[in-house]
């Protein structure tokens, strides 16, 4: 009993906790055995022992084959992920959207799918995720400010997605766009971009199997600083791709604008795509830097997903399609 | 206890205490505390100490730019003997954000660092203002003064105004996005600058007038001397 409530999913602990978390959760059962509180105490505090209000477990998680051993790398702690965001609509230090977004509602939420597709319409969240297999997907996450993590996120396949919904012949893109809500995001008073954020995928890159949205990570509901209660991911991409609280989808003929390039177009192109040649007129991109180590490692092509990718862009000159 | 005393062993032996307390606390906090994700220099301590020192950086370079408008405002012509020790200790947090980006953020890579510096405009910027800033430490001791003559010492250091500026730009170029903070230092730099040159124009103004007046008085006596004639 005991040992079934500290398992997140159908994944042992030990593969999807970071060691010094597992070893808490091993201590603390340890404790509680030893005390006599068995399942009762067990029970109350097994979701957990390290760190106080953390989201609900998600039920029915199914592991998918970007887990943590195919992956080979170690997971970013858990603190690290959710303290340490960018995430401009709650502040623009890495602090602030966990320290602003606390009471952040993400319920009732609605997405409009809108555009070339054959059902549009406004779905709640529950209706919008339903069809869909709840993965967790173990990914690199790589920041355009050279630093990055590997983060366990839990969410349902774009693919799936947009085939669900049925885009026409003429769905060549899908532009997205987060929540516009300057009351709940504080951080949407100050013009620091262009608000609401936008971002947008080609509608290849879009079905590609690597492209999820996601509704949580660590087996758990999305944290609202890491974009509740859904946002992108798009691990071959630079962050700032992986748009947050989407609120709409749309799909359409044209290249949707994007918020950071529109801010400067010099910097952030379009497909922003993980690339250690191009150099970024700010950071330097061939090495990054992985939370939590001290020397910087070489950053791989597309962060090491270019066998699933490379083939998106094959005769693009990616130094000016970058 | 005379005012010689007071400034010499009491006030300056103060702040040269205080600006030394951010960089204690800084070392006390990485040596003691937890440099993880919930200790307090969060999940990026490498990023958090560079910008801790880059920001005291350009704080001590603003408070010794503040001490000329300060004297002007207050009349306290006292403040002047706190300058130099102001603007060293900015020269000091320099060196010392400068070094953390070598040593903890490249790690020596310099190759690394050398493309950084041509290449990324606010690092480019941000070298600039060391470069600027160097001379001016060099040349901060009373022999240095002496060496150079006061006047030629006034001219060199006048490179405080375009390196209080640009290491504004450094700090503006640096954020993403239009960002409220490094506005508000180029907002008080842009003050303090503006301070000065309001009193230049205004002293310009004085001695223009006081030209003029001078002009007019030996006019209305050489037009009494051609009149020949004493009014008496
Ligand atoms: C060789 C010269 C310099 C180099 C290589 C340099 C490098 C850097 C780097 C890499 C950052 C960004 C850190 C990050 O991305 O987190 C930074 C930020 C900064 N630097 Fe410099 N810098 C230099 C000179 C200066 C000077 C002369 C000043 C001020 C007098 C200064 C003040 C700052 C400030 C205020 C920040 C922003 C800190 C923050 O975001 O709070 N830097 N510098």
């Amino acid at each position: 009993m005991l040992i079934k409530i500290a398992k997140p999913s159908d994944v042992k602990p030990s593969e999807i906790t970071p060691k010094s978390l597992y070893l808490d959760r091993r201590r603390f059962l340890k404790t509680a055995a030893v005390a006599g509180a068995g399942v009762v105490l067990g029970t109350i505090a097994a979701p957990a022992p390290a760190h106080a209000a953390r989201g609900p477990k998600l039920e029915g998680v199914v592991k998918s084959k970007w887990n943590l051993e195919t992956l080979g790398e170690k997971l970013t702690d858990y603190d690290a992920i959710t303290k340490y965001n960018n995430f401009y609509e709650f502040g623009t230090d890495k602090d602030d959207p966990s320290r602003n977004s606390g009471a952040f509602k993400t319920r009732p939420w609605s997405i409009a799918v809108e555009g070339a597709v054959e059902k549009p319409g406004t779905y709640d969240l529950e209706d919008f995720i339903k069809p869909h297999a709840l993965e967790e997907r173990v990914y690199r996450l790589r920041c355009v400010e050279a630093w990055s993590m590997v983060v366990p996120w839990v969410g349902i396949s774009l693919a799936n997605v947009i085939k669900h919904f049925g885009p026409t012949g003429n769905a060549k893109y899908v532009a997205f766009e987060t929540l516009l809500d300057p009351k709940q995001m504080p951080g949407q008073n100050r013009r620091v971009l262009k608000w609401p954020y936008k971002e947008g995928l080609r509608i290849d890159e879009a079905m590609n199997p690597l492209a999820i949205l996601a509704v949580g990570l660590y087996g758990e509901a999305m944290p609202n600083q890491n974009g509740a209660p859904i946002r992108l991911v798009t691990p071959w991409k630079y962050g700032f791709k992986s748009i947050k609280s989407i609120v709409k989808m749309r799909f359409q003929a044209d290249e949707p604008p994007t918020s950071w390039n529109e801010a400067a177009a010099r910097e952030y192109g379009f497909y922003s795509n993980v690339n250690p040649t191009v150099d970024h007129p700010r950071w330097s991109q061939a090495k990054e830097r992985r939370i939590g180590e001290f020397l910087k490692r070489p950053t791989l092509m597309f962060h090491g997903y270019a066998e699933e990718v490379a083939h998106l862009y094959a005769g693009m000159d990616l130094r000016k399609q970058y | 206890m005379t005012r010689e005393t007071a400034i010499r062993w009491v006030a300056k032996p103060i702040v040269f205490t205080s600006a030394l307390l951010p960089l204690v606390w800084l070392a006390w906090v990485v040596a003691t505390s937890d440099l993880g994700p919930k200790g307090p220099l969060g999940a990026n301590p490498i990023e958090y100490v560079n910008r801790h020192l880059g920001d005291w950086a350009i704080r001590f370079l603003l408070m010794a730019l503040a001490v000329t408008p300060l004297r002007g405002i207050t009349g306290w012509a006292q403040l002047t003997r706190f300058r130099r020790m102001l603007g060293l200790f900015a020269f000091f947090y320099v060196c010392l954000h400068m070094s953390s980006y070598i040593g903890l953020d490249q790690f020596f890579d310099w190759r690394a660092i050398w493309k950084d510096i041509v290449k990324r405009n606010y690092i480019t910027v941000g070298m600039l203002t060391f470069v600027m800033l160097l001379p001016l430490a060099i040349t901060s001791t009373k022999g240095m003064v002496k060496r150079l003559g006061g006047q030629r010492w006034t001219k060199l250091h006048r490179l405080v105004y375009p390196a209080g500026i640009a290491a504004c730009f450094h700090f503006y170029m640096m954020r993403k996005g239009v960002q409220l903070e490094p506005i508000v230092y180029a907002l008080i730099c842009a003050a303090l600058l503006g301070y000065r040159i309001a009193a230049h124009l205004k002293k310009k103004a004085a001695r223009t007038a006081k030209g003029a007046a001078t002009r007019v008085a030996a006019d209305a006596s050489r037009d009494r001397g051609k009149a020949g004639a004493p009014a008496s």
